[in-house]
């Protein structure tokens, strides 16, 4: 089997070009291994060899990201690479967002995996665990020792496509990405044996942290209703007649925009609800209970409202992540904006 | 009050002139099956099926699965003031037919009903491909509305566990398991000692296709009451609902509730189990507050220590899940949590729709969300229509050949946050 071919990114300290006076060092290409990589390449024995090293002044990164992203893909595009691997980057701060950000556009732009080491205050843990391996390190350079052959081990596993483990077992920082896995023993089981050590105030560990919640403040009155133009949206699943974009049940992959320019009401022969996490009855017969059209024209008519928005947006609640339920909002939000509507009507169900 | 379990172990289905056991092997007189479940004037079919572990056997729209259960001795008999009277249940003698159920089959009420594989990866993730099913192919009479459907489908599967549990009424029991909870001040002073535990035990009640009864009555109904966790056992609770296939609880999860089964194991070792406060998870926000300033209430007045407070279904009753953590952990009453998480696909969003500091100590049944491919069965239980439509489904989940592409949400129990399984979600 071939060497798996490894590029390495470092900064202009690590690249021996200097220290801070040199931070705004362009981004050059060496072949072969520099300075830590030498002790990478150590660890990688026959395996792996660093075909070629990234040096880039962390000033110059931070100030200068796309452009420097771009070269940097540029010299990546030609090194046929396995794997790319940054850092460690200790606690500098910079270079540590700037580790996690080349590691993150190569994932990106190559499809080929890359991984980044770095003390856990460095605030490019913050900025990229989610979207990379980021290994722990300790706060310093000195810490190399015990870093390297961490970090050649990890690159060696994730280049050959062996499973990662546990975030505890394989020290990095966990990605908040959720796993399912059969444990030893039944939930039950686990349940009162944390109860347990909770009443006798022993150690237990929580197999889901609390999320921090985002909690969305109420936006302010509107003071001008009748020059105020009026959109609808929900979560609760109204969809023309036949679901035609089939939302799913639960677990919606998507939304629905459709026109309701010159309809009145919605009714039952027209309009349905897609919904499966609520009694859908009583919205089948008569979808204005979920999302209020009739009265949204009523005011419209009495010039309560300026008027209403041509077209209505929807989506299924039930089962979707919170994280695609904020994307959906945010191209919704744009698209409502751009229309130059100025208020919505969100229900749910 | 104290019940004895006479477990009856079934290793084998047959049909045959007489319903009876022998030998481990349960045979059924299907003619007779099907006149009792014929008896219902909305159900115009129905047909019986096994299917046994092992077998290339896919299951598909399930609703509810029922263990026979019957009563010997004691007062009431099973499922009572649903299918028998509603006399209070859970002292005596109790025979199982263990290791058979009940499962209740045919098109969709709304979309909720799931999936059963017997082998495959898929049977990995269902406590019902271990066990030996009858399973009842419903089909309604023509324009029944959704209710009287589900009420009938509900029915005929409680039936069909009473009348098959008829059959081990005087069968010698392979093994006799005793669970006994003594009345509040006796558990004082037979456990002076130890911490007091109880167990707050969520009901769906969110409406039609989520509902559960407690002796018949529906849950949306109730503040929440004590029960012994005997009565349980009994079918005191049990399943009217089709909240997502993977976290409702069905009637047999009800029947061998895994949370109770575990505690008392520890009942007068570790702590002393006081019983069961049951309470509701309805939509309206005065219900809401309502049950969970009940639930904390009465842990503080059964002066608990502790208690696992176990959730069914997910999203708004997150809500209701928080709301009984944060209130009881204020009574300084210390508390475990057990869910399970939608968090996306690729397991990256925030997995619960409500979240509180309080909740410390969380179990959970795994990612809803995750996706399985199922592959081709030789036979096909039921149906194949609603595998796109069904919660955890998408457009093109059933593929040509007969495999299926969904999230595991679509799997009866798969994350039942009971903890009947082994699975958990860890952060990678």
């Amino acid at each position: 089997m071939s060497k798996i071919r490894v590029v390495h990114y470092i900064n202009q300290f690590f690249g021996g070009v200097g220290g801070e006076e040199k931070a705004d060092h362009l981004p050059e290409l060496r072949l072969g291994a520099v300075g830590p990589g030498m002790a990478l390449s150590q660890q990688f024995g026959d395996e792996a060899e660093i075909v070629a090293t990234i040096v880039c002044g962390d000033s110059y990164f931070n100030e200068n990201t796309p452009a420097a992203l771009e070269a940097i893909l540029g010299f990546v595009a030609d090194q046929k690479a396995d794997i790319f691997v940054a850092g460690p980057a200790f606690n500098a701060g910079r270079y540590g967002m700037a580790c996690g950000g080349v590691c993150k556009a190569v994932q990106e732009k190559f499809g080929i995996p890359a991984v980044t080491a770095m003390f856990g205050e460095n605030p490019g843990v913050d900025g990229f665990k989610q979207d990379v391996y980021i290994l722990e390190t300790g706060d310093s350079a000195a810490t190399m020792r015990t870093a390297a052959p961490v970090l050649a081990k990890f690159t060696l596993k994730l280049a050959k496509n062996e499973e990662i483990g546990a975030p505890t077992c394989e020290a990095y920082f966990p990605r908040g990405i959720r796993k399912n896995v059969f444990a030893e023993e039944r939930g039950s089981k686990r349940a009162v044996d944390m109860l347990v050590a909770k009443l006798k105030g022993e150690e237990f560990v929580t197999e889901y942290p609390m999320p921090h919640f985002d909690n969305v403040a109420p936006a302010p009155a509107i003071k001008d209703m009748p020059k105020t133009k009026v959109a609808l949206v929900t979560s609760g699943g109204i969809c023309p007649k036949g679901n035609p974009d089939r939302i799913e049940s639960s677990s919606a992959s998507k939304y629905g925009k459709y026109d309701i320019d010159g309809l009145n009401a919605f009714c039952a022969n027209c309009a349905e609800t897609a919904h499966g996490g609520y009694d859908p009855v009583y919205a089948n017969q008569d979808a204005n209970r979920v999302l209020p059209l009739d009265v949204l024209r009523d005011m419209e008519k009495e010039g309560k409202i300026e008027k209403l928005h041509k077209y209505y947006y929807t989506t299924v609640g039930n089962g979707t992540s919170v994280a695609s339920s904020k994307a959906y909002a945010a191209e919704i939000a744009a698209e409502l904006v751009n229309d130059g509507v100025q208020a919505v009507i969100l229900t749910s169900t | 009050m104290k019940l004895e379990l006479g477990r009856i172990n079934i290793e084998g289905l047959s049909f045959g002139a007489n319903t009876e056991v022998n030998a481990g092997i349960l045979t059924i007189n299907k003619d007779e099956l099907i006149a009792l479940i014929k008896q219902d004037e909305f159900i115009k079919d129905v047909k019986v099926e096994f299917a046994s572990p092992g077998e290339k056997t896919r299951i598909t729209p399930v609703k509810d699965v029922i263990e026979p259960r019957v009563k010997v001795s004691g007062s009431g008999a099973v499922f009572p003031g649903m299918l028998n009277k509603v006399e209070t249940v859970g002292e005596g003698r109790t025979h199982v037919l263990s290791g058979a159920a009940v499962v209740t089959c045919g098109r969709i009420v709304g979309f909720q009903e799931g999936i059963i594989d017997m082998s495959g990866p898929g049977a990995d993730y269902t406590p019902f491909s271990k066990t030996h099913n009858i399973v009842l192919v419903i089909e309604p009479t023509a324009d029944l509305s959704q209710y009287d459907y589900e009420a009938s489908a509900r029915m005929a599967g409680l039936k069909a566990a009473a009348y098959l549990g008829e059959a081990g009424r005087n069968a010698t029991p392979d093994v006799i398991e005793t669970y006994e909870t003594l009345p509040l001040m006796d558990g004082v002073k037979a456990f002076p000692n130890l911490p007091r535990v109880g167990y707050v035990y969520m009901l769906q009640t969110q409406g039609l296709l989520h509902d559960t009864y407690v002796y018949g009555v529906d849950g949306k109904k109730i503040v929440p009451t004590i029960l012994y966790p005997t009565e349980i056992m009994d079918g005191a609770i049990l399943s009217g609902n089709c909240v997502s296939a993977c976290d409702k609880n069905t009637t047999y999860h009800h029947q061998n509730n895994p949370i109770i089964h575990d505690m008392y194991a520890r009942h007068g070792k570790d702590f002393n189990f006081v019983g069961v406060i049951i309470t509701n998870e309805n939509v309206f926000l005065m219900d809401k507050e309502r049950s969970s300033d009940w639930t904390a209430k009465l842990t503080k007045f059964l002066n608990l220590d502790g208690a696992i407070v176990s959730q069914e279904g997910f999203g708004n009753p997150d809500t209701d899940l928080i709301m009984n953590c944060k209130k009881i952990e204020a009574q300084g009453v210390k508390t475990v949590i057990v869910t399970d998480e939608y968090a996306g696909r690729d397991g990256k969003s925030q997995s619960l729709a409500d979240a509180d500091k309080a909740a410390d100590a969380v179990v959970t049944g795994g990612n809803a969300n995750e996706v399985i491919i199922l592959p081709p069965m030789d036979r096909v239980i039921g149906m194949y229509d609603y595998v796109d439509k069904i919660a955890g489904g998408f457009d093109g989940s059933l593929r040509p050949d007969g495999s299926i592409e969904a999230e595991i949400q679509v799997i009866i129990g798969a994350t039942n946050e009971l903890g009947f399984n082994r699975m958990t979600a860890r952060g990678y």
